[in-house]
C-alpha cells in the first residue's frame, strides 16, 4: 500500500474514502421474479483492481450495473466514494455514437458537464494520445478496428478523469492478440493513474493476468463462492504472463471457478 | 484465395461485375421505357385508334411544348402546395413524435386519432375539408394528412430504438433531457426520420393531387391535378396525358431529392449509405 500512496499524483488532492465502492447485502430480482444477484457483498478500497469472474448470466454485469447506479438494487445498500459522480464505465460493445467522430463521443461525458470548450479540447486531447489514437481523432467509429473503438471507449471513460472505472468484459469481443495488447495497456494505465477498477470477465486467465483481487461468483443467483489475491511484482508484463507463476493462479482460480459453477447447480 | 496471383484477378472480376450492375441499373429501365414507347406508338398506329381515346407518344411531346405555359403555371402551383403539405407534415410529424416520445399520456391519448386520420381515404375526407376550408388550405390539410403520419410513425420508431448501453452512458454522466435529446436521440433517430421523409415526399403529391381534383368542380383551382379534370371534361385527352406526364415526373424528381440529401446527410456513419462491398 505504500506504493499506492508513492504513487499518486500529487495533484490529487480529493478526500479519499476507506472504500472506494462498498455493497451490503445488494439483492436483485427482476420483475418476472428470477433473482439474479445476492445477498452480495463486496468491498473494494479506493486504487485496487478488483475482477469478477463467473459463468455468463451470473450477475456479475447487474452488480456493475446497480454499482454505476444504472440500475436500482432490490435491496440492500450500495455506497460509492464521491456519491457515484466519478464513475467511469466500459460497456462489453464499444458502445460509441456512431455519427459523432471519435473527438466528439470522447469528449461526450464533458459536453454533457457543460464544460467549457477549451477545458474540453485540452482533456480530449491529453486522453486520445494517452490510448495512443491521437492522429484519428476524427475519424468516424465504423472506420476503426474492434480494438481502436475499445481504446475509444476507454478514453471516454477516462475523460473526466474519474475516480472508480467499471468496466463489463471490455475486451471479451476481441481478437487474442488485441486482447493481450489491450491488457497490457489496461495494466499501464491503471499503475500511472492508480483508479479504482472493477473489471467483469468470464476468462480466468485475464483475471489473473490483470487483479489485485479475484472475486469468483456462482449463477444464479450470483453470489460471492471464492476470492483470491493475487499478490505478484508489480508492475507486470508479458514476463508474467509466461510465469509459473502465473500458471499457479491460473490452476487455482480455475479450480475455485468450477466449485463455484458446482455450487450454482449446472 | 489467400495467394496473391489468384486474389487479383479475383478482385478485378468483382469490381467489373460492379460495373455491369451499375450500368445495368441505369440501361435496363431506360430500355424497357423505350420499348414500352414504342408498343404505345405501334398500338396506336395500327388499331388507328383517335386521339381522343388514346393519343400516341408524339402527340403527348408536342401537346407538352404546346401547353407549356399553362402546365408550367399549373406545375408551380401543384409543386407549392406539395411543399407546404410536406414541410407541415415533416415539422407536424417530428413535433408529435417528439411529444410522445416525452409523454406516454399524451401518446396513448393521441395515437388513436393519428391512426384513424392515416386509415381514413383522403378521397372521402377531402370534399368535407373543402366545405369548411378555404380551398387552397383544404388542399394543404390534405396533403398533411396523407403524408404525416409515417413521418410520426417513423420518428417514434427512430426515438425508441436508441442503443439501451448508449442511454445507460447518458444517464451515468447525468444528461438532461434535453441534452439526451439532441446529443442522442435525435441523431439515432435520423435514418429513421429520413425514411419517414422519402415516403412523405410522394404521399404529399398524392394528398394535393386528391384533393386538387375534389376541388376541381369548383372550378376555382390551377394545379396539374385540376388541368387533368379539366381536359377530361373537354375530351383533351393529349394534354391529360401530357399533364399525367408532369405529375410522375415530379414524383420521381422529389424522391430523388429527398434521397439525396437523405445520402448526403448518413454518408459519414450510416450502414445504408455504404454499398455492399464494405
Amino acid at each position: 500500500m505504500t506504493e499506492t500512496a508513492l504513487a499518486m499524483s500529487e495533484s490529487d488532492t480529493r478526500p479519499r474514502a476507506e472504500f472506494a465502492v462498498s455493497l451490503k447485502g445488494v439483492t436483485k430480482r427482476y420483475d418476472r421474479g428470477v433473482a439474479a444477484l445476492g445477498p452480495f457483498d463486496l468491498d473494494v478500497s479506493d486504487g485496487d483492481f478488483v475482477s469478477l469472474l463467473g459463468p455468463s448470466g451470473c450477475g456479475k454485469s447487474t452488480a456493475l450495473r446497480i454499482i454505476a447506479g444504472l440500475s436500482a438494487p432490490t435491496s440492500g445498500t450500495v455506497r460509492v466514494a464521491g456519491g457515484g459522480r466519478s464513475i467511469g464505465f466500459v460497456f462489453q460493445e464499444p458502445t460509441l455514437m456512431p455519427w459523432a467522430s471519435v473527438r466528439d463521443n470522447v469528449a461526450l461525458p464533458l459536453k454533457l458537464a457543460r464544460r467549457p470548450r477549451v477545458d474540453i479540447d485540452r482533456h480530449v486531447d491529453a486522453v486520445l494520445a494517452r490510448v495512443g489514437l491521437a492522429e484519428f481523432a476524427m475519424a468516424y467509429p465504423r472506420e476503426l478496428s474492434g480494438g481502436m473503438r475499445m481504446r475509444v471507449s476507454l478514453a471516454r471513460a477516462l475523460v473526466t478523469d474519474p475516480d472508480i472505472l467499471l468496466m463489463d468484459e471490455p475486451f471479451a469481443a476481441l481478437d487474442e492478440i488485441t486482447r493481450f495488447r489491450l491488457n497490457n495497456d489496461l495494466l499501464a494505465l491503471w499503475h500511472d493513474l492508480r483508479k479504482t477498477v472493477i473489471f467483469v470477465t468470464h476468462s480466468v486467465f485475464e483475471s489473473v493476468y490483470l487483479s489485485r483481487r479475484v472475486v469468483v461468483m456462482t449463477a444464479r443467483p450470483g453470489r460471492i463462492s471464492a476470492e483470491f489475491r493475487i499478490d505478484t511484482a508489480e508492475p507486470r508484463g508479458e514476463d508474467f504472463r509466461t510465469s509459473a507463476e502465473y500458471a499457479a493462479y491460473c490452476r487455482e482460480v480455475s479450480a475455485g471457478l468450477s466449485r463455484a459453477s458446482g455450487e450454482g447447480g449446472r | 484465395m489467400n495467394s496473391p496471383d489468384r486474389s487479383a484477378p479475383s478482385d478485378m472480376r468483382d469490381s467489373s461485375a460492379v460495373q455491369r450492375v451499375s450500368i445495368a441499373r441505369v440501361v435496363l429501365p431506360i430500355a424497357v421505357l423505350m420499348a414500352g414507347v414504342l408498343v404505345w406508338d405501334l398500338v396506336v398506329r395500327l388499331n388507328a385508334i383517335p386521339p381522343y381515346v388514346l393519343p400516341g407518344p408524339e402527340l403527348v411531346a408536342t401537346t407538352l411544348v404546346k401547353d407549356w405555359p399553362i402546365l408550367w403555371q399549373s406545375l408551380l402551383a401543384t409543386l407549392l402546395t406539395t411543399l407546404e403539405g410536406f414541410v407541415a407534415a415533416a415539422v407536424g410529424g417530428v413535433a408529435l413524435a417528439l411529444l410522445f416520445n416525452q409523454s406516454k399520456w399524451l401518446e396513448q391519448a393521441l395515437l388513436p386519432y393519428a391512426i384513424i386520420l392515416q386509415v381514413t381515404p383522403v378521397i372521402a375526407i377531402a370534399p368535407l375539408l373543402l366545405i369548411y376550408l378555404p380551398q387552397q388550405t383544404a388542399v394543404i390539410v390534405c396533403a398533411w394528412i396523407v403524408a404525416f403520419f409515417p413521418v410520426l410513425s417513423n420518428t417514434a420508431l427512430g426515438l425508441n430504438s436508441v442503443d439501451r448501453n448508449l442511454a445507460g452512458l447518458f444517464q451515468l454522466h447525468g444528461a438532461s433531457r434535453m441534452q439526451t435529446l439532441r446529443y442522442l436521440k435525435l441523431p439515432a433517430a435520423l435514418p429513421y426520420i429520413l425514411g419517414g421523409l422519402r415516403i412523405a415526399g410522394g404521399l404529399s403529391l398524392i394528398g394535393a393531387v386528391v384533393a386538387e381534383i375534389a376541388a376541381g368542380s369548383a372550378g376555382a383551382g390551377s394545379g396539374l391535378a385540376y388541368r387533368i379534370a379539366e381536359s377530361g371534361y373537354r375530351l383533351n385527352i393529349p394534354r391529360m396525358f401530357a399533364a399525367l406526364l408532369l405529375l410522375s415526373v415530379t414524383g420521381i424528381v422529389i424522391y430523388m431529392c429527398l434521397a439525396a440529401v437523405s445520402h448526403l446527410l448518413l454518408r459519414r456513419w450510416h450502414e445504408s449509405a455504404f454499398g455492399k462491398e464494405s
